[in-house]
């Protein structure tokens, strides 16, 4: 597992992992995706905003297999691949965490994380070795969870939201996706899950997160992609960028004139 | 001093929130909230088989006499191993309405290759459950391929194979001789006491080794073990239980090969549940199958081999059934077997909702529902009551399924 390499500097220092140029894809009459392009490097998370219809969706699925893109090329670790679904996306090493968590209720943590990737002991299912990894799993995140045996459905919010991204890390991933991790959250157990974005760049992993919250992108994204009409509208890096600068690239009050000159010149300096 | 019991914890039991049992007296606190949290298991239908057999042994001793519990045993065997399937496709959430007509199908079938055109056993047996699989299979692509809810096509089975039936029994019906394998081994073979003892020192012994095994490994892989002592004390009460019921049947004619053959069915059928990556998928599934779907988990298969497996079991209790009335008729599992079945399952604390469910229901189940018939049959009352007193009891279990769902759902338990 990578988690078991000691932590790599953070803030994106690493080579690309996955980079993607020129995706298009079309629905029907539809143009959702126009030459999008997105980068993401080792140890570095990297925010995708957007208002809502502005292709942030599409997106996630072309990364996680879901769609297959139009046109364009993925490179994953400097190799041109083809995503050919959800489980080839997840062999190459990359994990979507969805908005919806699709975790089972009726099962427990330890069969929630390892589901589908169960241990084995000859036919039947190791349980003392899939709860060791779990426990092991948890603590690299540093994840309060009282009981890795008790039904999912009787964690609360941020806990569950804690699984999902634990389950993400069982395949030993390289770039992890998350779509809107803190949107149904409160303000502790956001804080709890932005500290888990953290960890998992500190541990060298690309992350990905999707999120319509500012406050949080810029508390723990490194860069910010905006996306707006299925267009990259602009990238900043957080520490330059500041709320109203996202604001505007995001609702496209920046696509006048003077806008313009400041996100130049804002590059410029950068 | 707390410093260095807590670094000693295990890895499961760090956690300063979660409430650890120590004493018995912490275990016995901890059922008790689980029971009030709706986590029920099989709680209702313990006691429920525990209130039937008071009342019905308090108007006629001969209720529990050796004898009737030996018949009873033989008796509910066939149809607790179509309940079996039963409870396999209501993990899933779907039901399958035609089990019965597919019984008494695939035992016609057999009836007729055997008795009318003279095969060997086996052969039929074979075939018989081949026919069994074949339905399953037919169903799983209606359901998985076509869409089509298993409500529908079920329903539709239940007509049509009640069709096949008369169709294949065209002149009424058939009997399977008395001396026939199939017939020996369902009605007049028993376990003599020397193999009855042995098999259940068998069963403890297996019990208790694969719990001694868990012990070690949890203890070498640093998790909290099972306590010993509640190992211990299981392992003596199921020894004595058994040893016990062993005496009691051997009074009359003891365990017969049907009973045992039944009882096998469910342990192994609880074991793939609960112990293979194909149980823990089918739970998957039946808890939230998109989610089982995004995780990697064959959906499509999983639907078909529960669908397969059903069909298979119900032929199975079909032959079975057969053999055990010597004949196979027209009504031959169209009557009541399947709504038996389905109750049974029901009954025995199988949620209708999927996900939530145990081999051991069905096993449960079908003793509460045969014991009702054969009190009833002692007392000399008529079928009308019967039924309206097992629409009573399924009623009963269902609503006290709901009522622990609302109660799983308030206090967190799913």
């Amino acid at each position: 597992m990578t988690l078991t390499a000691p932590p790599t500097p953070a803030s994106g220092t690493g080579e690309a992992v996955l980079s993607l140029a020129g995706i298009h894809k079309r629905f029907g009459a539809v143009q959702a995706l126009t030459d999008v392009s997105l980068t993401v490097r080792a140890g570095e998370v990297v925010a995708l905003v957007g208002d809502n219809g502005a292709g942030k969706s599409t997106l996630v699925k072309v990364i996680s297999g879901v769609y297959q893109p139009d046109a364009g090329t993925i490179e994953f670790e400097s190799r041109p691949v083809v995503v050919g679904g959800p489980a080839g996306a997840q062999e190459l090493g990359i994990a979507t965490v969805f908005q919806d968590l699709a975790l089972c209720d009726n099962l427990d943590v330890v069969a929630n994380l390892f589901l589908g990737k169960e241990h084995r002991r000859g036919p039947l299912l190791d349980e003392v070795s899939m709860e060791q990894e779990a426990w092991r799993l948890l603590r690299t995140l540093s994840a309060k969870i009282p009981s890795v045996r008790i039904p999912v459905a009787s964690l609360s919010g941020g806990q569950r939201q804690t699984v999902a991204i634990a389950r993400s890390l069982v395949g030993d991933p390289r770039v992890v996706l998350l779509d809107e991790p803190t949107a149904a959250l409160g303000v502790a157990q956001t804080a709890e899950v932005l500290n888990l974005v953290e960890r998992l760049r500190d541990h060298g992993l690309g992350v990905i997160l999707v999120s319509h919250n500012m406050a949080d992108v810029q508390a723990v994204a490194d860069r910010i992609v905006v996306l707006r009409l299925g267009r990259n509208a602009a990238e900043f890096r957080t520490e330059e960028a500041t709320t109203d600068q996202l604001v505007a690239a995001i609702t496209g009050a920046s696509d006048n004139v003077v806008a313009q000159r400041a996100a130049r010149r804002t590059e410029e300096r950068g | 001093m707390t410093a260095t019991k807590e670094s000693v914890a295990a890895t499961d039991a760090a956690d300063e929130r979660l409430i650890r049992a120590v004493s018995p007296g912490d275990y016995l606190r901890q059922g008790w909230g689980r029971i009030r949290g709706g986590d029920l298991g099989m709680l209702p239908v313990v006691l429920g088989l525990v209130i039937i057999c008071a009342v019905f042994y308090a108007y006629e001793p001969t209720f529990l006499s050796s004898r009737s519990l030996v018949s009873m045993l033989l008796y509910a065997a066939p149809t607790g191993i179509i309940a079996l399937g039963i409870v396999v496709v209501l993990l899933l959430g779907e039901i399958d309405l035609s089990v019965g007509s597919v019984s008494g199908f695939c035992a016609a079938v057999m009836a007729v290759i055997v008795v009318d055109q003279g095969h060997s056993l086996w052969l039929g047996i074979a075939a018989a459950l081949g026919v069994g699989a074949l339905i399953g299979t037919a169903y799983a692509v209606l359901h998985v391929r076509v869409g089509v809810p298993s409500f529908v096509f079920s329903l539709a089975g239940l007509l049509a194979f009640e069709g096949a039936l008369l169709w294949v029994l065209a002149d009424g019906s058939i009997n399977i001789p008395r001396e026939s394998g199939l017939a020996q081994f369902a009605r007049n073979k028993f376990l003599t006491d020397a193999q009855a003892y042995a098999l259940v020192a068998v069963v403890v012994a297996c019990y208790l080794g694969s719990r001694l095994w868990t012990i070690r490994r949890r203890r070498a892989a640093g998790l909290t073990p099972p306590n010993l002592l509640a190992v211990l004390i299981k392992a003596a009460l199921l020894g004595g239980g058994l040893g016990w019921l062993t005496y009691y049947l051997g009074i009359a004619r003891g365990w017969g090969y049907l009973t045992v053959l039944f009882a096998a069915l469910v342990v192994v059928l609880d074991l793939l549940l609960r112990k293979t990556r194909w149980g823990r998928h089918l739970f998957a599934v039946g808890g939230n199958e998109e989610a089982a779907r995004r995780a990697g988990v064959r959906v499509g298969w999983t639907y078909c081999s529960a669908f397969v497996l059903c069909s298979v079991l119900a032929a199975l209790g079909g032959l079975l059934a057969a053999a055990q009335l010597t004949s196979v008729s027209q009504d031959s599992g169209t009557t009541d077997t399947n709504l038996t079945a389905i109750a049974a399952a029901v009954i025995g604390g199988t949620s209708l909702f999927g996900g939530r469910g145990s081999a051991y229901a069905a096993l449960l189940g079908i003793l509460v529902l045969q014991s009702i018939e054969s009190g009833l049959n002692l007392m000399n009352v008529d079928s009308d009551v019967r039924y309206i007193v097992t629409g009573g009891v399924l009623l009963l279990a269902v609503t006290i399924d709901s009522v622990a769902r609302r109660a799983r759902s308030s206090s967190g338990r799913g």
